[in-house]
């Protein structure tokens, strides 16, 4: 059964959201079941930011993710938000970059990325979350690269499409 | 088959409000439903239609008295407290028998509340919220899918029975994404709208859109057809899910929109452990749907539990429809607050006596 | 030596929620220092608006109320009939003041209601994330004028210092903007002329702030500065519009 409930977070302009929603439009060409749903509030003060992506191929109950089979967090304050709701023996991927301490959890597996380092090396620090999301589906296999790549294509802008797939390949030897 | 696209559900609602054939759309920002003004002041003048912002949800109502009395389809949507605001001139809608759709993106309350999902507007829905004897068509989608064909039915029950219909959301309902499906629909036999205000051109007796009259046996036969066309409507429109209410059950959990799709994992949490739970899932909220609890109550050890996301409002037609049969319980969570679906189970476990 | 930078008694010492380079928060510091220059702090009482200024109540040291959108002047005007020697105001946005509340002013203006109204225009709604006010441009795009504003559809901006000097229970109205050293300075001296107009007991007196939100408008505050500047000054002319004391009408 393939079922994957994911928390996506960090700070507004990071990509949370739109990282989130290759993922689902990536789900919805594998004809799986997909929900996102973003946090919201009002537009002022650029503050945090994050997302629940459900990948599943039974209907999907609540959209409202709260045990969590992978977590990615791009700041501190989601490490300190999110980390508890990862489930046993699930999966924390952790921009390492702009997170500075270590998760505490130990029953859980953890990926730590230098995204922001390989984004730059890749082109730019603006498609650290593709990197992220690269391991994530590597990883979990939740959907094939090729369904999150014709996503990008038919979602994401055109100009930033082989900089997205690099960012991507780059993640994935971090999911092997 | 139509092509499934990924689509918010304020924006979903708005492209199924197209489809339906509305003309016309007037709105007011406000969080969580501001998408649905947003998305309407893109696509409707790509379609030669109507996008209006009013000046305030008084004035966007009655835009929508005006443009529905003329006879056009017609949609408004906002958000608790702007409902609020609109309750006077629905009243006057529902008075004067104008269909229309009004969507209710509810976030809590009172007062100023909250910005995230609530379900406390239900007694507002469903027990007036305007003045004088008059009743809303009130419908509850789970999904972004059912927001999308619930439009349709909407501007068909309106139009069917010339009468104001509400599509009640939340904000996660409003704010999330799914896919779905515009699937063309056989258009309805609809009566025609001979009673519109429109201009004579040609026409030999006026129309008049109003709801004044000051003889009291005539504001009590307007009112006795009102109520008349309600009863036609509890006989031919309720709807609602039965879900996992085949067998004995310890307990039957009664909730509606998205909050029952979280219901619907506690009761699988709770199959694992030997507990058996149904579902009773209002579609209507107005028209109740008693049957399915008629259908169910026989078979339902410890009785209902009204799960809500407000103080405990909903659970008052429960204990209506169920009629003293069996136990009524209730679990809310409110301002905001999503229950979990772990919270629910235990909730239900204190109630049936733990795992068996 | 005066230290320049001290926080005025009337504002608490809390950060603010709002965005960084908005001039919402040099407004707030302008009315509270005028609060503490005229040592009425004992006797104030703000009424807060829905918008970006929600939480107005939480940054003022004075008693503080918080209104349903739009109706802070009716509000004001309760307190005002109850309390009638307290100085209020209220601190109000475009789309609360000037479109969902517009009869709520217009009559406590004309009522010539002994209280101060801080109008802050900054052309859009800012808390629900951009959409099109009253006072939002021609041709201005906003999240739902998305081509543009269209005078066809959208009708036409509203000057609002310029409508309620016509009503003649205004006896002060001015409109002042915050864009510069020198404007500020003007924009200070202009709030302290309104509460002092409601402390004579004079009638209802208004300033009209125009303000900057960088965040909606998809600028940095610089860009801002400069588009206000360029964009509203021209059809938001600044000045007194108003003042009854002198007999001057604009
Ligand atoms: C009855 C009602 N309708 C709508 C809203 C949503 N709402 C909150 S703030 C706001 C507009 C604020 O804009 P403005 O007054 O210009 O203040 P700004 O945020 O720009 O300072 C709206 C429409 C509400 N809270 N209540
Ligand atoms: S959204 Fe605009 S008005 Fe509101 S705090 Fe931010 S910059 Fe200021
Ligand atoms: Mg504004």
């Amino acid at each position: 059964m393939a079922n994957q409930e994911i928390i996506f977070a960090g700070f507004g302009g990071q990509g949370i959201l739109s990282m989130g929603k290759f993922l689902a439009y990536a789900g919805l060409e594998e004809n799986l079941n997909v929900s996102w749903f973003p946090s919201y509030g009002p537009e002022m003060r650029g503050g945090t930011s994050n997302c629940s992506v459900i990948l599943s191929d039974e209907p999907i109950g609540s959209p409202l993710v709260v045990d969590a089979t992978t977590v990615v967090v791009m700041n501190r304050p989601s490490l300190d938000k999110f980390e508890s709701h990862v489930v046993k023996g699930g999966l924390l991927i952790i921009d390492s970059d702009l997170v500075n301490r270590e998760p505490e959890r130990t029953d859980i597996e953890i990926i730590k990325i230098p995204a922001q380092r390989i984004a730059e090396e890749v082109g730019s620090k603006k498609i650290a979350n593709m990197v992220l999301l690269g391991a994530l589906v590597e990883k979990t296999k939740i959907v094939k690269m090729e369904s999150l790549l014709k996503a990008l294509k038919e979602h994401g802008k055109e100009q930033f499409y082989e900089l997205n797939k690099k960012a991507l390949e780059r993640g994935a030897e971090f999911g092997r | 088959m139509a092509q499934k696209v990924l689509m918010k559900g304020n924006e979903a609602i708005g492209e199924a409000a197209i489809h339906a054939g509305c003309q016309c759309f007037f709105g007011y920002p406000i969080t969580p439903q501001t998408e649905v003004a947003a998305y309407m002041s893109r696509r409707m003048p790509k379609v030669g239609r109507v996008f209006l912002q009013a000046e305030s949800e008084v004035a966007a109502i009655n835009m929508v008295y005006g443009a529905a009395g003329a006879g056009v389809r017609v949609m408004t949507s906002s958000s608790s407290p702007g409902i609020s605001l609109k309750a006077e001139g629905i009243s006057y809608i529902a008075g004067a028998e104008l269909p229309c759709v009004i969507l209710n993106i509810v976030r809590g309350g009172p007062g100023l509340g909250g910005i995230q999902p609530a379900q406390s507007d239900y007694f507002q829905a469903t027990k007036g919220g305007g003045h004088g004897d008059y009743k809303l068509v009130v419908l509850a989608p789970s999904s972004v899918q059912e927001m999308v064909d619930f439009v349709q039915d909407a501007f068909d029950i309106a139009d069917k029975y010339r009468t104001p219909v509400m599509i009640m959301g939340d904000g996660m309902l409003g704010q999330m994404m799914e896919p779905v499906e515009f699937k063309e629909r056989p258009k309805k036999e609809l009566p025609e709208k001979t009673w519109a205000a429109n201009g004579l051109r040609g026409r030999e007796k006026h129309n008049v859109i109003n709801s004044l009259f000051l003889k009291p046996e005539e504001l009590e036969a307007h009112n006795n057809k009102l109520q008349e066309k309600y009863r036609e409507i509890e006989k031919n429109e309720v709807r609602y899910e039965l879900y996992n209410c085949d067998e004995e059950m310890d307990l039957v959990i009664v909730s509606y929109g998205t909050l029952a799709r979280i219901c619907k994992n506690a009761i699988k949490m709770l199959k694992k452990e030997g507990i058996n739970v149904g579902l009773i899932r209002p579609i209507t909220l107005w028209p109740y749907p008693v049957e399915a609890f008629d259908k169910v109550v026989d078979k339902t050890k410890h009785g209902f539990i009204s799960v809500e996301m407000s103080c405990g409002q909903m659970v008052e037609d429960v204990q209506l429809a169920v009629n003293g049969r069996k136990p009524v319980h209730f679990y809310g969570r409110s301002g905001g607050m999503v229950p979990t679906p772990a919270e629910i189970a235990n909730k239900i476990k204190g109630i049936v006596g733990g795992a068996k | 030596m005066t230290v320049v930078f001290d926080r005025p008694k009337a504002l608490l010492d809390v950060p603010t929620h709002y965005c960084p380079g908005c001039t919402h928060g040099v407004i707030h510091r302008l009315v509270a220092e005028v609060i503490d220059e005229l040592g009425i702090l004992d006797k104030t009482i703000g009424v807060a608006p829905v918008g970006c200024s929600v939480l107005a109540y939480d940054y003022f040291a004075c008693d503080m109320y918080e209104a349903a959108h739009g109706r802070a002047p009716a509000v004001a005007t309760g307190i005002k009939r109850a309390v009638p020697d307290s100085v209020v105001f209220t601190y109000q946005g475009d789309g609360d003041l000037a479109a969902i509340g517009t009869a709520e002013i217009i009559h406590a203006a004309a009522r010539g209601e002994k209280i101060t109204t801080i109008f802050v225009n900054n052309a859009i709604y800012g808390m629900t994330g951009g959409q099109m006010a009253p006072t939002t441009l021609p041709g201005q795009v906003t999240e739902t004028s998305p081509y543009g504003r269209d005078v066809k559809t959208a009708g036409y901006p509203i000057r609002v210092a310029e409508m309620i000097s016509t009503l003649d229970g205004a006896v002060y109205v001015e409109r002042v903007s915050v864009d510069s050293v020198p404007n500020i300075i003007k924009a200070k001296k202009a709030i302290k002329k309104a509460f002092e107009i409601q402390l004579q007991g004079l009638g209802f007196s208004l300033v009209e702030v125009l303000s900057i939100c960088p965040t909606n408008w998809g600028l940095s505050p610089n860009e801002s500065v400069k588009w206000l500047r360029d964009n509203m000054i021209p059809y938001y002319p600044l000045g007194v519009k108003k003042d009854a004391t002198t007999g001057e009408v604009k």
